[in-house]
């Protein structure tokens, strides 16, 4: 009604002009959403592509875009191998297990650093910044001569076996999700724990009943940051892990997939797609803590 | 205060001494638990990334068997090779170019999608964000499938637009553009959602005042999006260059450095040095002239950061 009513009293041809511009602007816009997705999806796609294809079909070089004979053979395949499953344990084992030491180290850290005001602790708060800057290809040439030291001195097999992961995951996990949950937690109106404080409760239950279920938005989206870092790392097990049974699935599917130049694509294809599904089924059901969490590492200060 | 009220009807000698002590411990307790609380994290930045940081500049001045020390000995070997160079100006122009695509792109996109239905939003970006979900090294197995030389599903579809079969990572400028390829591919969701993020933040009176003094779509960019974006801009693109320049995944499996080492970058050239030809000494050098440039983008994003944190 009130359209009308605007449309008599104004110029209409004004108007007309100003929604027929807005509607090839929304027009535009889907037209190039596609062509966006169509690039950000090919290689997903062809990954479930090829890995419904048998190898014949793959080496017959026919319409590399179709599957004319669907099979499920790789997937079997992979799934009844036990060196593909032992790959899944590892990674699976050491992505659990560095989740939690992480939230076990960056929760209290970032507790105190958000809360107590002790000596250094705006230094450390920068520091933690700092350190989650470092990347990995600066530190795993001296990381694994320490190892290597390391295991000369005390005698304890420290290269070439997946829990040596476990050591070096949390410097590339700790930092961001310290980083994060100081911001949360900064964010706990200070009212809230003081009332805590006044009617007794302990550092430990002030933590433990207010500022971990209020905050925990960002524990979530920290903890999802957590698995998919130590799920996709791929240098440091390239590097400290080298036994087929010792490797993790980056790892173990660039390496043994791959047996000198013969190429099984439809295999690589389906192990690529298992090994990226844990963290697309994360994203795909926990979407909006995933933005939360890549958001918050830039945007908290 | 409420400490205070308490303790005020008490005998006021005992009382003060109580309190005394009282806040004395209190005190004491609470810098002690800030310590343990925040003690594994600081030995664990000590550990395993202080001390390898440092013990990587010891490793950078000894010869190869690691047994005599030789100053500067290797970084006088690598300037005087014609493939260090080649990988500090390939390192250079594969993180300037990426970023700056990425950022592009992910600009341009971040506009359609904020431009259609707020409905609808949802939905594209959890498609356009699949990109930056999936592992990296899984992901480039797929571009190095995709960039087969002889079964590749490219240069098949190009075949019928008349273009001749490119070597995608075989022949060097080529595969500079595919590795250049695929981590603009792989980045550029970040920037989609770092920058959608900025932009709903952008109040809509802004625009419409300009809609009223008659600006046009590209006067609203400059003089409206753009200086309100500006600091996410910023801490975005320095990150994003920290970590392509960084890089090694990409690279690494999709040319392993090749064809004549002219795709390598810091990473991959000290891995091929340091691991895999075991010359640590001299592949913690190569490493090592990544400092330089990190160092200076976490100075400027540690700056607009602490900035950000001032403004709110």
């Amino acid at each position: 009604m009130s359209t009308i009513a605007i449309d008599k009293a104004g110029p209409t041809r004004k108007l007309g002009s100003m929604s027929r511009d807005r509607t090839w602007a929304l027009r535009w816009s889907y037209f190039f959403l596609v062509l966006f997705a169509i690039f950000f999806l090919t290689p997903p796609l062809y990954m479930v592509i090829t890995s419904l294809k048998s190898s014949a079909e793959i080496s017959a070089a026919t319409n590399p875009w179709w599957v004319f004979h669907p099979t499920l053979a790789n997937y079997v395949e992979l799934l009844t191998s036990s060196q593909f499953l032992r790959f899944f344990w590892n990674s699976t084992i050491v992505s659990l297990v560095v989740v939690l030491v992480t939230m076990l180290i960056s929760i209290p850290a970032a507790f105190a650093l958000a809360r107590m005001k002790f000596w250094g602790s705006t230094t450390l708060a920068t520091g933690v910044f700092l350190t989650y800057l470092v990347p990995d290809s600066l530190l795993f040439i001296p990381l694994f001569k320490m190892l290597a030291l390391v295991q000369d001195i005390t005698g304890i097999t420290l290269l070439n076996r997946w829990y040596v992961l476990l050591f070096v995951y949390p410097t590339l996990t700790v930092p961001f999700c310290t980083w994060i949950m100081i911001g949360y937690f900064a964010s706990i109106p200070k009212e809230l724990d003081e009332a805590a404080i006044i009617d007794g409760a302990s550092w430990l239950q002030t933590l433990l009943r207010i500022f971990i279920p209020v905050a925990l938005p960002g524990l979530i989206a920290a903890t999802i940051f957590a698995f998919t870092v130590s799920w996709a790392q791929f240098l440091y097990p390239l590097v400290f892990t080298t036994s087929i049974d010792q490797l993790v699935l980056p790892v173990g599917i660039t390496t043994t997939l791959i047996k000198g130049d013969v190429f099984n694509w439809g295999q690589i294809m389906t192990g690529a797609l298992l090994g990226a599904a844990p963290p697309l089924i994360i994203y795909a059901f926990l979407m909006d803590y995933y933005i939360a969490g890549l958001t918050a590492g830039a945007t908290k200060g | 205060m409420a400490d205070v009220v308490v303790e005020h009807g008490r005998v006021a000698r005992t009382a003060s001494a109580r309190k005394r002590t009282g806040l004395h411990n209190a005190l004491k307790r609470k810098s002690t638990v800030a310590f343990f609380l925040t003690l594994p994290l600081i030995l664990l930045i000590a550990l395993f990334v202080l001390y390898p940081a440092l013990f990587s500049i010891h490793l950078a001045t000894l010869n190869k068997s690691m047994q005599k020390f030789v100053g500067f000995g290797n970084f006088t070997f690598l300037f005087k090779r014609e493939t260090f160079w080649m990988v500090v100006k390939q390192s250079c122009i594969f993180a300037v170019t990426a970023v700056f695509f990425k950022a592009l792109i992910g600009f341009i996109v971040a506009h359609f999608v904020h431009n259609i239905p707020a409905k609808g939003q949802r939905k594209w970006r959890g498609m356009l964000l699949v990109p930056w979900v999936i592992p990296p090294a899984m992901s480039t197995l797929a571009w190095l499938w995709l960039f087969d030389p002889s079964y590749s599903a490219f240069n098949y579809t190009l075949s019928f637009f008349g273009i001749g079969p490119i070597n995608w990572l075989g022949d060097a400028a080529w595969a500079r553009f595919s590795v250049i390829l695929v981590n603009v591919w792989y980045g550029a969701p970040f920037f989609l959602i770092m920058y959608l993020a900025a932009l709903k933040s952008v109040p809509d009176q802004l625009y419409e005042a300009a809609a009223i003094d008659g600006a046009n779509w590209w006067q609203k960019i400059w003089f409206i999006t753009l200086p309100m974006m500006r600091n996410i801009i910023a801490i975005t693109t320095l990150f994003s260059l920290i970590v392509t320049f960084a890089n090694f995944d990409i690279v690494r499996i999709l040319t392993s450095g090749g064809p004549l080492d002219q795709t390598q970058i810091f990473a991959t050239y000290a891995f091929r040095v340091g691991i895999e030809s075991n010359d640590i000494p001299l592949g913690a050098s190569v490493s090592l002239f990544m400092v330089p440039i990190l160092a200076v983008a976490a100075i400027f994003i540690l700056r607009d950061v602490n900035k950000r944190g001032n403004e709110s």
